[in-house]
């Protein structure tokens, strides 16, 4: 499966275009304006009147429930997002100028500082405090899943083959008939290996939105990630165990009933087949397919969905690409003052918010600690790669052992950091080390299996022959890795590293903060930056905080990942 | 009956270019078509002939000129018109049914008459059997089979092919003109008209009541020919080796009129004439071959193409190249080694390169130019995008890079310079 990147790409030409400034101010705006819109809330807010969490493994059932509830709620929202948004972005010259800058943008900021600035706003939104704090929840895990699935769909769209376009408009298939037979069957193979991903990432952030503290409020829901709290609050190792037995028996129910099935049904949708791989299987997806209850039940659907298709009030486009032309004025007027009165908005609050409460000093402060971060994020990245590139291209290679990896690493890019406090903790204050430098760990944890992931792709991709080739010649030991191995994975690992970048950052909040019980410790850093402000309530620092993180990924996307993403594929990107 | 299905009027189609100037594809172009013929459109890869296509099906707008369908002007794909791709475009993820259904679910057509039509056009194509298939469980000509079975199911007055048999190996192409010639010439199709765009003079003259011959860059019509022998026709029939015959010599005759951007098919080339992309390699093959027996330095170019197995696409590249260094002439559809074309085949590898590097750097004024350059130069480094931007004030961003690639691989080739990718640089420098 060829893996999409979650980071524009496109357009490299030049580092930042000025819709990436626009698609900037925007993204700070929205923030600023959510935080003020919610910030005179911060005090009085009164605490959630619910039933004290128990750490009693009998109610984990429920609280598994409960978790899996808001994660696919969250996924829901995600494709109604990727549908809408992506498309756009595609089919529309004018809103993807500025949609996709957005997203590129939108990705950079740090989830759990959605959380932060949102969680009051939501909660004020809801009559019941409970509904509030779980529309946070829901929308901290929605930001988790729905920007990579986005990109991938986006750039799925606009890699639909000429002829299929051609054809289907040939025969006068309308936008809808095309859209749900066209594009969406095309996108399908990458947008559920993207969803598969997505729910592995928001596992991590499910523990930071259920049990969230903003200042005096704090919100706890009940779920798998505010058990994980209590138990690392009160120090009890067994509850931590039974936490990740039930979020072990989540992800394998996800995985038997609901992705494997998926798999299964899309492989039908693959555009071009790869000869020698066995389609995917799945029991659930033949029982299903062979049941004739179930063919009985879906049948009415299917043809009321095929009627949709059919409908004739959607007559078919006359053009797609109409001669330029100066009508359509107004449309353009229209988009454009939507786009500056957004603009200006965005200036004024933000110009506001710097003149409010934030010093010269402050800047300075978050960009030095944002330096130690990327220190971090760089050299784990680093480390990451030589641990596991061998060891892909070693799994990789071997196809059998390959698919015995492949869940297993899934599984562990589900586990959130938090589970690893108490021994990290533990040990880093029995040994006094340094919690700058041992800390760091818990960053790369659940990011360093992108690398994985994408190496074992890239040596699986390696075409036999070229194999062969080596083997004929005998090209073997370091001359092997350096002229075969590592070229042939080098696009494969640039998409797994980037992934793993950008997680990394993502889970600087969490890893550079870590408690057990009674012992809290801190690393310097931007993560621990964001994290105590939002302990604190400072609405302000949360704010510098998030924006000059997503400063950080994104220059360092555009000056770094960017470039050598577009070398690889220049140079190694095979066929 | 004489309807006029299709009504092209000075038609024309441009490009915008790097420069602010416009990139020509198809200029002037004038036909009518009437009921009941198949139309060739003849001509080369990049000559237009698909882009014309694509004005017809109303899938994109000409700069200039209308077509006119069934007197109405086409502004967008018309219900009426389909077409059959080269590349068979069919929804891996539909079923031959569905694939075929497609085009009648679109019409808004009930759902009994759509199952029903659906059925009867599988039928008439031969795929029954096959419904329920994935077209990925399909041979080549199968799938061109639901392409046509999707194009004939929704009864279009005027059916479209673009170079519908070149992607299928010569036995199934020929089996599935034959099938279809039959079903048309029995009445049993549900069309009035075909347009064939083919490069394939002799699939042209097996098919066509009337073959429209284009020329490239930009694609102007430059002669018709009407083919009244009865169907089915008998490639070995003389009538029919004369047609192919009189189609190449009138392919091959030298323009009348010097066109606007310089073409691979003048006699000499100027600095802006857009090389074709032909390695060293299929030129000396090519010098080899007419070298040797049976043409001993002369060749008719059908026979040629035949002997070689080359569609005139392949061909004509590759011969026009060899007259461009003066290493054969071409005139009246025969191909003739020049002196030096004799000398480069009698001659052994180091030889052949000083030959090539003469030839190149004397009628290849590109060539000269980029060593000139670099000799100038006091590194005798260039980047390439120095040249490409002087390219692409006289053609078109395509063309600029086709162009200098192929002069890049000829230079190489005569070691008259070096070329590093990895920083994009011409230089004098051979590694060493």
């Amino acid at each position: 499966m060829r893996v999409v990147v979650p980071i524009s790409v496109g357009g490299w030409a030049r580092l930042f275009s000025r819709w990436d400034i626009l698609a900037i101010l925007l993204v700070l705006g929205l923030l600023v304006f959510l935080g003020e819109a919610s910030r005179h809330l911060f005090e009085p807010l009164i605490e959630l009147e619910k039933q004290p969490p128990s750490l009693d493994p009998r109610h984990l059932p429920e609280y598994a429930a409960r978790t899996t509830l808001r994660m696919l709620i969250a996924m829901v929202l995600s494709l109604i997002f990727t549908f809408t948004y992506a498309t756009l972005a595609a089919k529309n010259k004018r809103a993807e100028r500025i949609l996709i800058p957005l997203l590129d943008i939108l990705q950079s900021v740090p989830i759990l500082g959605f959380i932060s600035v949102t969680v009051i706003f939501f909660m004020e939104l809801a009559p019941g405090r409970v509904l509030g704090a779980e529309f946070a929840a829901i929308f901290a895990i929605f930001t988790s899943q729905a920007w990579n699935m986005a990109f991938s769909f986006y750039q799925s769209l606009r890699t639909v083959p000429t002829e299929l376009t051609e054809a289907s408009r040939c025969f006068r298939l309308n936008p809808w008939m095309t859209f749900w037979r066209v594009d969406v069957p095309f996108a399908m193979p990458q947008l559920i290996w993207n969803m598969m991903m997505s729910m592995s990432g928001s596992w991590f952030f499910v523990v930071a939105s259920e049990a969230i503290s903003v200042g005096h409020t704090t919100v706890t829901l009940p779920g798998i990630g505010s058990y994980i709290a209590l138990a690392i609050d009160r120090q009890d190792l067994r509850a931590v165990g039974w936490a990740i037995g039930a979020m072990l028996i989540v992800i394998l129910i996800y995985d038997q009933l609901l992705f494997r099935p998926l798999v299964a049904w899309a492989d039908r949708f693959r555009f071009e087949q790869e000869a020698g791989v066995l389609p995917p299987r799945s029991w659930v997806f033949n029982v299903l397919r062979r049941s004739r209850l179930v063919d009985r039940a879906t049948r009415p659907c299917g043809l009321l969905w095929r009627r949709s298709l059919r409908a004739n009030w959607l007559t078919p486009r006359p053009m797609v690409k109409p001669l330029p032309r100066y009508r359509a004025g107004w449309i353009s007027f229209v988009w454009d003052a939507a786009v500056l009165t957004a603009i200006v908005i965005a200036l004024l609050l933000l110009t506001r918010f710097a003149a409010q409460g934030v010093t010269p000093a402050d800047f300075g402060t978050t960009l030095l600690l944002g330096l130690a971060t990327l220190t971090r994020v760089l050299v784990l990245i680093a480390i990451a790669s030589v641990i596991w590139v061998p060891v892909g291209v070693w799994v990789g290679t071997r196809p059998r052992v390959a698919n015995a990896v492949q869940p297993v690493a899934q599984f562990l890019a589900a586990f959130p950091a938090n589970l690893l406090f108490p021994i990290f903790v533990s040990v880093i204050v029995a040994w006094r080390l340094d919690p700058n430098i041992w800390l760091s760990p818990l960053m790369i944890l659940g990011n360093q299996w992108y690398i994985l992931f994408n190496v074992i792709a890239g040596a699986a991709a390696i075409p036999a022959e070229m194999r062969a080739v080596g083997d004929n010649l005998h090209v073997r030991g370091w001359l092997w890795w350096r002229r075969i191995a590592l070229p042939a994975i080098f696009p494969y690992y640039v998409t797994g590293a980037i992934t793993a970048s950008g997680g990394s950052w993502n889970a600087s909040i969490v890893a550079e903060v870590a408690s057990w019980g009674n012992e809290h410790l801190h690393a310097a850093g931007l993560g621990a930056y964001i994290a105590h402000e939002t302990e604190l309530g400072d609405f302000h620092r949360i704010v510098l905080g998030i924006a000059t993180m997503s400063l950080y990924v994104v220059v360092v996307n555009r000056t770094f990942w960017r470039p050598l993403y577009h070398y690889a594929e220049r140079k190694f990107r095979l066929g | 009956m004489t309807e006029t299905l299709l009504d092209i009027h000075e038609l024309r189609q441009s490009f915008p270019r790097a420069d602010g100037g416009e990139h020509l594809v198809l200029d002037g172009i004038n036909f009518e078509m009437p009921q009941g013929q198949i139309v060739g459109l003849l001509g080369r890869t990049g000559s237009g002939k698909s882009t014309l296509l694509r004005l017809i099906a109303g899938l994109a707008r000409p700069s200039a000129g209308s077509v006119m369908y069934l007197g109405q002007p086409v502004v967008g794909p018309p219900p009426g018109i389909a077409m059959v791709f080269q590349s068979f475009a069919l929804f891996p993820w539909l079923t031959v049914l569905e694939n075929v259904q497609l085009g009648l679910e679109a019409l808004c057509l009930p759902e009994a008459e759509i199952r029903q039509r659906a059925l009867a056009a599988i039928d008439l194509i031969g795929l029954d059997g096959y419904e329920s298939a994935y077209p990925r469980e399909l041979s080549g000509g199968m799938r061109q089979r639901v392409g046509f079975a999707r194009a004939l199911v929704v009864h279009p007055n005027i059916l479209l092919m673009d170079e519908p048999f070149s992607a299928l190996d010569v036995l199934t192409a020929e089996t599935l003109r034959t099938d279809f010639l039959e079903l048309w010439g029995e009445g049993k199709l549900p069309i009035k008209g075909v347009i064939l765009v083919t490069h394939n003079i002799e699939e042209a003259v097996l098919m066509c009541d009337r073959i429209i011959l284009f020329s490239t860059n930009p694609a102007r019509i430059i002669n018709e020919i009407k083919v009244d022998l009865r169907q089915p026709r008998n490639r070995l029939d003389p009538q029919f080796r004369e047609l192919v015959e009189k189609i190449y010599v009138a392919m091959t005759a030298r323009k009348t009129a010097p066109a606007p951007i310089g073409t691979a098919g003048e006699r000499t080339a100027t600095i802006d004439t857009v090389l074709p992309r032909v390695s060293a390699n299929l030129l000396s093959g090519l010098i080899e071959t007419l070298a040797a027996p049976p043409f001993n330095g002369k060749a008719d170019l059908p026979v040629l193409a035949d002997e070689l197995h080359l569609e005139l696409d392949e061909l004509f590249p590759v011969s026009e190249s060899l007259q461009l260094l003066h290493l054969a002439e071409i005139e009246g559809g025969d191909i003739k080694l020049s002196d030096a074309g004799k000398q480069f085949a009698e001659s052994g590898m180091d030889d052949r390169k000083k030959l090539f590097q003469r030839e190149l750097l004397t009628y290849v004024p590109l060539a000269a130019h980029i060593r000139r350059v670099l000799q100038e130069r006091a590194n005798h480094v260039a980047p390439r995008s120095r040249f490409l931007d002087e390219l692409e004030d006289h053609m078109s961003t395509e063309d600029a890079e086709g162009t200098l690639r192929a002069v890049t691989a000829w230079g190489r080739y005569a070691e008259v310079y070096a070329y590093d990718d990895d920083s994009g640089t011409f230089s004098l420098e051979n590694p060493s």
